[in-house]
């Protein structure tokens, strides 16, 4: 069992949970991933690390609640505790020699950003952040990102309740277009990835995703995290999750992510007639 | 207890070659198993077994042992069920092998034991399979105190680490435990017992023996940690380093699942039969929504290959409740290297064999499977593996009309443990390359099984995982080791 040792709500559907997890903790590097089961009889998730503390032994991940696992997730609290997490799966992020680099986290992709965005200015990159949500409410991690040394933070909303009102792209092409950037880093929805991925090409600005598709081991043994690149299918656990983005079938990729969205929804429909948070 | 041999003079009569046919084993009627997990076979009763066992020569030179890849007292197991004794029996069995109940179901004895048994070449062999199982199911039937559980060895001061929880690494653990040494096996998993887990299904290994089994080795002591992937949260360097093992086999199995790189294999309801495996047995998603992971149950199901792990796929597709399950095989029957029991058991539940069929294309529409196209073949000549090459009869092609496409032609060699150890050679395939005892060409660092081999066997993963536990306990006092005997 896997002790939470902190518990936090961000915003009306994302929570951030940390446990303690000496083994893992000492392993992580940004872009990496975890897989979880709530209790006995649940599912097995991917979840990329958001924090970790090497010297305390904790981990933290963060998530939307989106269907019956992570909303279980969502109701516990310091105290309680998870039956698995194991890890850290998957390649770290490559930041090193990585020059002028912009960095876009959407939606609750900004906890991967964060991570991602520290390890770069560690490597001594030159940063920008820009970070999208639909409106201000949604925004995460703003301070965190603020306390790093970043060259630039732009924020982007929908209804532009906060920072510029329009799309992540819309900074990314300027950069493109501006020379201000040397390659970039994407991390959000699928879609967002794929016109992250498709703004940055018209420039010849490299861009690498993080992919997050279905996953059931986590270790390679299963091929359920399939995903094509450049026409070659590899896999987003052992290969990934991190991908030239340019050479990502987004389409084909978004569909799997769609397998199971009518049983989940059943499933999250069944769980939450019992539950008393009605979300 | 050593093994039991009989006194010399002692020996009973040479025994009358039996004209009593084999004893069959119930199974749970086709039609009515076709739809449920629950086990095929149903175990010989205790007048069975006797009867089964009396059928045996008790040969001077007993060929069946030899024919065993762990050599087990098969002579003198059977002997014991003849006379009653059948607690010396599950002793004589545990001798050489921790999971009885395991292998006495999922072992190919047909090409093994019961191959070299004498009565084969008149007729029909011993059943010793049966045999091994009922003496098993025997022992797991009991409560724990008066289960046979074969004695660890007086502490060496030694400890050793296991990778993989599978056939291997179990064999290896039991036999490490006797000869004293502290075992802890680490499985990536949150559940202990690999292949046997993930992979077998239910209705030909209930979970529940695996359990037990798994459970008795930590009643001999050996630890067990899940959620531990060597190579992500310890590096096999950390193991022999801060962790303080003195010695580390690996038994981590066979690997990433095999497709064929032709179109359409990304199409949702294409699965490769390790995840769909592993969504029904290890997660339960027969049990949905009551287990949390879900499994797409396709009315119909194509599964393409020929082996154990096909047929176990095309059998748990009809339990799901698919209407169509068509096996598509690019040679035939008799070709295929699943056992022939699993065939004749897949054939009698409904699976349709389409042979000499080769896949060239899943086809979709709205990004799910529609059908599966697939090109009629022809055998040539024998090829290198012995078996008729097939070849392709142009302008052949067809469809098979299918939901859901399942791939079981294989796996490859994980490659997690190459890549972040140091010193660790491998195959030009990727798996481990070890010598016979299977030490790596890393000091104190044993391998066995499908990391080693390829996809084999339950059975053959056992005996590489024994003969490891005896390489690496002469490994433990050597001079290489140069560390005293405590």
């Amino acid at each position: 069992m896997f002790p939470i040792v902190h518990a936090r709500q961000l915003s009306d559907a994302v929570f951030e949970v940390g446990v303690q997890a000496p083994a893992i903790a000492r392993k992580v590097h940004a872009g990496q991933f975890l897989i979880l089961r709530v209790a006995e009889g649940g599912e097995r998730i991917p979840l990329t690390f958001s924090d970790w503390s090497a010297e305390q032994g904790w981990i933290r991940f963060i998530f939307m609640r989106v269907g019956k696992t992570t909303h279980q997730l969502s109701h516990l609290g310091v105290g309680d505790s998870l039956a698995d997490v194991v890890g850290p799966l998957g390649v770290p992020t490559h930041t090193q020699g990585a020059g002028r680099v912009a960095v876009v986290g959407g939606g609750v992709g900004a906890a991967v950003a964060y991570p991602v965005a520290r390890a770069l200015c560690d490597a001594g990159a030159e940063v920008t952040v820009i970070l999208g949500a639909r409106n201000a409410e949604l925004l995460i991690l703003e301070d965190a990102f603020r306390a790093l040394p970043l060259k630039g933070l732009v924020i982007c909303t929908d209804d532009g309740s906060a920072g510029e009102k329009g799309l992540v792209t819309a900074p990314l092409r300027r950069m493109c277009e501006a020379r201000e950037i040397d390659r970039s880093m994407a991390i959000g929805p699928a879609i967002m990835m794929k016109f992250c991925a498709a703004t940055t090409r018209e420039s010849g600005v490299p861009c690498t995703v993080s992919l997050n598709p279905i996953m059931v081991d986590g270790t390679g043994m299963c091929g359920a995290c399939r995903v094509s690149i450049g026409g070659e299918t590899k896999f987003g656990c052992v290969d990934g999750p991190d991908f030239d983005g340019h050479l990502v079938d987004f389409e084909e990729l978004m569909s799997r992510q769609r397998v199971y969205s009518d049983l989940e929804r059943e499933a999250d429909a069944d769980f939450s007639r019992g539950c008393v948070c009605h979300p | 207890m050593p093994p039991v041999s009989e006194p010399e003079g002692l020996a009973p009569e040479r025994r009358r070659p039996s004209r009593a046919p084999r004893t069959p084993m119930p199974e749970r009627d086709a039609a009515e198993r076709a739809r449920v997990f629950a086990e095929v076979g149903l175990g010989y009763t205790e007048e069975m077994a006797r009867a089964e066992a009396e059928r045996c020569l008790q040969c001077r030179v007993p060929t069946c042992i030899e024919g065993c890849p762990v050599n087990i007292d098969i002579k003198s197991f059977i002997s014991r069920i003849i006379e009653g004794d059948y607690r010396a029996g599950v002793e004589i069995l545990k001798e050489r092998n921790a999971l009885p109940a395991v292998c006495g179901r999922v072992c190919p004895q047909e090409e093994q034991c019961e191959a070299s048994c004498v009565l084969t070449k008149k007729g029909e062999s011993v059943a010793i399979g049966r045999l091994e199982r009922w003496l098993g199911d025997l022992d797991l039937a009991c409560e724990l105190e008066h289960r046979c559980v074969p004695q660890a060895g007086p502490d060496s001061g030694r400890r050793v680490a296991i990778v993989g929880s599978g056939p291997a690494g179990l064999a290896c653990a039991g036999e490490l435990r006797r000869f004293g040494h502290a075992v802890t096996v680490f499985e990536s998993l949150h559940a202990t017992g690999g292949v046997l887990t993930y992979g077998i299904p239910e209705f030909r290994l209930p979970k529940s023996i695996v359990a037990s089994e798994v459970g008795l080795l930590e009643e001999m002591g050996v630890e067990f940690e899940t959620d531990v992937v060597i190579g992500a949260t310890y590096t096999l360097d950390d193991l022999l380093g801060e962790e303080g093992y003195d010695a580390v086999f690996i038994g981590s199995g066979a690997g990433l699942p095999v497709f064929m790189r032709i179109p359409g294999e990304n199409l949702n309801g294409v699965y490769s039969a390790n995840e769909f495996l592993t969504r029904v047995n290890l997660m339960r998603a027969y049990d949905f929504p009551k287990a949390d992971t879900p499994v797409w149950r396709g009315r119909k199901v194509a599964v393409v290959g020929g082996g154990n792990v096909a047929m176990d796929s095309a059998r748990t597709a009809l339990r799901l409740g698919a209407e169509d399950v068509f096996l598509v095989y690019r040679r035939t029957e008799d070709e295929m290297p699943a056992r022939r029991e699993e065939v004749h058991h897949a054939r009698e539940e409904g699976v349709q064999f389409e042979m000499l069929c080769s896949p060239a294309e899943i086809i979709g529409h709205d990004g799910w499977v529609t059908g599966l196209s697939v090109s009629r073949m022809e055998l040539g000549e024998p090829d290198a593996t012995g078996r008729r090459a097939p070849m392709c009869v142009l302008g052949s092609e067809f469809v098979i009309d299918c939901d859901t496409v399942i791939m079981a032609i294989g796996t490859r060699a994980n490659p997690l443990l190459g890549q972040t150890t140091p010193g660790l050679e491998l195959t030009k395939r990727g798996y481990i390359a070890t010598d016979e005892t299977g030490a790596t060409s890393k000091p104190g660092v044993f391998a066995g099984g499908d990391i080693v081999t390829g996809s084999a066997t339950v059975i053959l993963a056992m005996g590489a995982g024994k003969r490891a536990a005896r390489a690496i306990d002469e490994w433990l006092f050597s001079d290489a080791k140069k560390l005293p005997r405590r």
